[in-house]
C-alpha cells in the first residue's frame, strides 16, 4: 500500500494539530472569550463586558506589577547569565575529567532534591531576623541589630528566584559550548588569543543559541510564576501572575482571564523578538 | 470509645456482630425504613465520596467510619479553591462535602447542595443554639457581623435557593466543627499583656505583626484592630460598604509602606513558622497553629481580647444530585453524616482544640480529663495528649480562653465573604502591590 506523499505528510502532522488545536488554542479562545463577561459570586455572567478590559488597560495596577516583575525579571536574568555562563565556562573548558563534570553538573541540581515547599519554609531560619545570616552579622558586630529586609522582600524573592533558576541558564550554556569542537579553541590559541579574547571573540558569538534558550527559560519562569513571591514576598508584592492567582483564588475568572491574555500576548512577544534574532532551529542542528 | 450507650442507640456494642448489626442500629435509629437484609446486602457496594479540608478529613476517621458502617466512605483533602470549584462544576462527582463559613455566599440559588430535612438528623435537638437557634447557650444573640451561623444555617425550603434567618425544616449543612480565632502573642518578646486587638496597629510592633492572607479572614482581623485602635468606624465590619473599603485600604497601604507588617501567611504551617522562628511576636492565628508553636517548646499565648473573637465554622452537607439518584446512596449519606457528629469524629478533632456541635455526646465520649480542658475550662488533671500520642500540654494546664462558652461566648465577627467581595478583591490587589 502506498499514500502520496502529500497526504503521508498531512497525516503526519495531524496528531500534533489535533492536540495543539484541543489543548492550546481552544482553551485560549475560552479564555479571550471570558476576559469580555461579567462576573458574580464564583459565576461567570455570559454577558458582554468591557469592565475588565478597561480595568487592565487603565488602572495603575497593571502598570504597578509590570513594573515589579521586569524589575525582577532583569536582576535574574543578569544574575543568572553571569553565574550560568562562569559556572559552564570553567565546567567545559577547566574541568578535563568527564567524570567531574557530569559529578558538578549533577551538584548544581541538589538545590531540587528536596520538594518546592520545603525550599520555602527553609530560607526562614537562614534569611530571617533570627536566622544564621543576621546572627553572623551581628555576631561579626558588622551589624547592631539584625536586618528584616533579607526574608519577605523583594530581596528574598530574587536571591530564590536566582537560586532556581540559575540552573536553567546554565543548563543550555552549557550545552552549546559542548558543542564547540576543542580544535576551534585550539585554533584561536594557536593565533596568539589570549583567555579573554577566546570568550569574546569564539566563544560568545558560538553559544548565542544556549544564551536565548536560556533566556526564554528565564523570561517564561519569572514571568509567570505566582508561588514562589507569594511565599518568599509574604504576599506583599504583587506581579501579574500573582494577581491572576488571586482573582482565581476568589473565584472571579474574567479578570483573570483579561490578565492572563495580556501576559501571554507580552510573553509572547518577548519570547517572539528573541527568535528574530537567532534562529534556534538552525543553529541546535548544526 | 466505650460508653456510647448515653445515645441511646449502643451502636458501636452492637457493631462486632458486623455489617447487619450497624443496619440494624441504625434502622433502630428511625433513620431508614425498609428491608434490613437487603439494605445490609446492597450497601455493602455503596462508595461515598467525601471532599474537604485537611482538618476535615483524615485516614484516621475514615477508616473507623468503614469499620463502623457496612459501607464504603472515600475522604479526599482538597484545598479550598479546588474544592468549591469542584462542588460547582462537578458537583455529581462529590457525595459530602465540608466547607467553612467563607464560601457560604458561593452557594445560593445554586441547586447544588441537598436541602438536609431537619427530622433526618438525630442530633439537631443537642446541638448548641450558636446554629439552631442563632444565640450563645444563654439564650443572648450574638454579633452578626460577617458570615454569622445563622445567616445560613436553614433552606427557606425545600427547593434550597435562600438562606432563611428564622428556623425552618431545611438545613443548608450540618455543623461539624466551629471555634473563636483572635490573636497568638509571643509572650516572651511582648513587653506588656496584650488585650486588644488595638495592638495588632501598635507602632510599638512595627515590622513584627502578621496577618492572614486573603479578604476573607484578613481584612475582617485588620477591620477589628483598625476600629480597636480608634483608627476606623465600621456599620458592618463583616459586610463594608465601597467607602469603607478604600479607606480601611488606604490605612492599611500607609502601614505597609511604613514597613509595619512583616508577612501575610497563606496557610497553617507558615503562620507556626513565623511564630515559633520570632519572626513575629504578635499576628493573627488558629488554633491548633498556637498549640503547634507550643508543642515545640515555644511560648505562645491566644489571648480573649476586649473586642471579642473571630468565629468560624465548617457545615457538612450533601450535593444536590443524591436527592433526585439511588435512595440507597442517599440513605447512606445520611447515616454517614449522622455518625460523623455520632463519636469518634468528634472526640478526634476535640482533642486537636475543635468544637463539635453537640459537646454533650463528646462529654460522654471523651475521658474527664479531655472534656474538662478542652471545653469546660478546668486545669488538666493528667497531660492532655493529641490524637497522635503527642503531648500538648502538662498537667495542671489550662486552655488559653478557659471553658467553651467562655471563648465561644463573645464573638465580635465572623469570618466571611463580603457583598462587595469583587471591589474588595480588587482594591486587596492594589495593597499588595503597593
Amino acid at each position: 500500500m502506498s499514500v502520496s506523499p502529500r497526504v503521508a505528510s498531512w497525516m503526519q502532522a495531524t496528531p500534533f494539530a489535533v492536540i495543539m488545536t484541543c489543548l492550546v488554542i481552544v482553551p485560549l479562545g475560552i479564555i479571550f472569550v471570558v476576559s469580555f463577561m461579567d462576573f458574580g459570586f464564583a459565576e461567570i455572567i455570559p454577558e458582554f463586558y468591557l469592565g475588565n478590559w478597561q480595568d487592565v488597560l487603565r488602572s495603575t495596577l497593571t502598570i504597578d506589577t509590570y513594573i515589579t516583575v521586569f524589575q525582577q525579571l532583569a536582576i535574574v536574568w543578569s544574575i543568572t547569565l553571569v553565574l550560568g555562563f562562569t559556572i559552564a565556562y570553567y565546567l567545559i573548558f577547566h574541568v578535563r575529567s568527564n567524570f567531574w563534570r557530569a559529578i558538578f553538573l549533577a551538584a548544581c541540581a541538589i538545590p531540587f532534591w528536596t520538594s518546592g515547599s520545603i525550599r520555602m519554609i527553609s530560607w526562614v531560619p537562614l534569611l530571617g531576623r533570627e536566622g544564621l545570616v543576621n546572627q553572623f552579622l551581628v555576631g561579626t558586630g558588622l551589624i547592631d541589630e539584625p536586618i528584616s529586609w533579607l526574608l519577605y522582600s523583594e530581596f528574598s524573592v530574587i536571591v530564590v528566584y536566582v537560586n532556581m533558576l540559575t540552573l536553567a541558564m546554565l543548563g543550555p550554556i552549557a550545552n552549546s559550548m559542548a558543542k564547540i569542537s576543542p580544535s576551534v579553541i585550539q585554533a584561536a590559541r594557536d593565533q596568539g588569543a589570549t583567555e579573554w579574547q577566546t570568550i569574546t571573540e569564539v566563544i560568545i558569538p558560538l553559544i548565542k543559541p544556549g544564551f536565548v534558550v536560556g533566556t526564554i527559560f528565564i523570561i517564561t519562569a519569572v514571568m509567570g510564576d505566582g508561588f514562589l513571591v507569594r511565599a518568599m514576598s509574604g504576599n506583599q508584592v504583587n506581579t501579574p501572575a500573582v494577581a491572576i492567582m488571586n482573582e482565581i483564588n476568589a473565584f472571579q475568572y474574567p479578570p483573570a482571564a483579561a490578565k492572563s491574555v495580556v501576559l501571554l500576548l507580552i510573553v509572547l512577544g518577548m519570547v517572539g523578538l528573541l527568535l528574530r534574532f537567532v534562529d534556534i532551529r538552525k543553529e541546535l542542528a548544526r | 470509645m466505650t460508653k456510647t450507650k448515653t445515645t441511646g442507640i449502643s451502636r458501636r456494642n452492637v457493631l462486632k456482630g458486623g455489617a447487619a448489626a450497624t443496619v440494624g442500629a441504625a434502622i433502630g435509629s428511625g433513620v431508614i425504613t425498609g428491608f434490613p437484609t437487603y439494605w445490609a446486602q446492597a450497601s455493602k457496594d455503596i462508595t461515598i465520596t467525601h471532599v474537604g479540608s485537611i482538618y476535615t478529613t483524615n485516614p484516621t476517621v475514615s477508616e473507623q467510619a468503614n469499620k463502623d458502617l457496612g459501607f464504603t466512605i472515600q475522604m479526599q483533602t482538597l484545598d479550598n479553591t479546588t474544592q468549591i470549584n469542584r462542588m460547582l462544576t462537578q458537583p455529581e462527582t462529590i457525595d459530602v462535602s465540608d466547607f467553612g463559613n467563607t464560601n457560604m455566599g458561593y452557594f445560593k440559588n445554586r441547586g447544588i447542595l441537598m436541602p438536609i430535612p431537619v427530622k433526618e438528623y438525630k442530633y439537631w435537638d443537642q446541638t448548641v443554639p450558636l446554629f439552631t437557634q442563632g444565640t450563645y447557650a444563654d439564650g443572648n444573640a450574638y454579633s452578626m457581623q460577617g458570615y454569622a451561623p445563622i445567616k445560613s444555617q436553614y433552606w427557606t425550603d425545600a427547593s434550597a435557593q435562600e438562606y432563611s434567618l428564622t428556623p425552618t425544616d431545611f438545613l443548608v449543612g450540618i455543623p461539624i466543627m466551629y471555634n473563636a480565632d483572635t490573636l497568638g502573642v509571643r509572650p516572651d518578646l511582648v513587653p506588656h499583656k496584650v488585650e486588644s486587638w488595638g495592638d495588632l496597629f501598635n507602632s510599638e510592633f512595627a515590622g513584627k505583626v502578621a496577618l492572614q492572607d486573603g479578604v476573607n479572614v484578613g481584612v475582617p482581623d485588620a477591620a477589628v484592630a483598625l476600629e480597636a485602635a480608634g483608627l476606623m468606624t465600621y456599620v458592618d465590619k463583616g459586610n463594608m460598604t465601597r467607602e469603607e473599603i478604600d479607606k480601611t485600604i488606604d490605612i492599611l497601604i500607609e502601614l505597609k509602606r511604613a514597613g509595619h507588617f512583616r508577612s501575610f501567611w497563606t496557610n497553617f504551617d507558615q503562620s507556626v513558622q513565623l511564630m515559633a522562628s520570632g519572626e513575629v511576636v504578635l499576628q493573627s492565628m488558629f488554633a491548633p497553629a498556637v498549640t503547634e508553636v507550643r508543642t515545640r517548646g515555644i511560648a505562645c499565648q491566644y489571648l480573649p481580647l476586649k473586642e471579642g473573637s473571630r468565629g468560624w465554622y465548617i457545615f457538612q452537607s450533601a450535593m444536590a444530585h443524591l436527592d433526585g439518584g439511588d435512595k440507597l446512596r442517599r440513605d447512606c449519606v445520611m447515616e454517614y453524616m449522622n455518625w460523623c457528629n455520632s463519636g469518634f469524629n468528634g472526640v478526634y478533632f476535640s482533642r486537636q482544640g475543635f468544637y463539635s456541635s453537640v459537646p454533650d455526646l463528646m462529654k460522654a465520649q471523651l475521658s474527664e480529663n479531655d472534656y474538662g480542658y478542652w471545653y469546660e475550662g478546668k486545669p488538666a488533671t493528667a497531660d492532655i495528649i493529641d490524637p497522635f500520642g503527642k503531648v500538648m500540654e502538662k498537667a495542671g494546664a489550662v486552655r488559653d480562653g478557659g471553658s467553651l462558652w467562655d471563648r465561644m461566648g463573645n464573638v465580635g465577627i465572623w469570618n466571611t465573604l463580603m457583598d462587595e467581595d469583587r471591589y474588595l478583591v480588587r482594591r486587596w490587589q492594589d495593597f499588595m502591590a503597593a
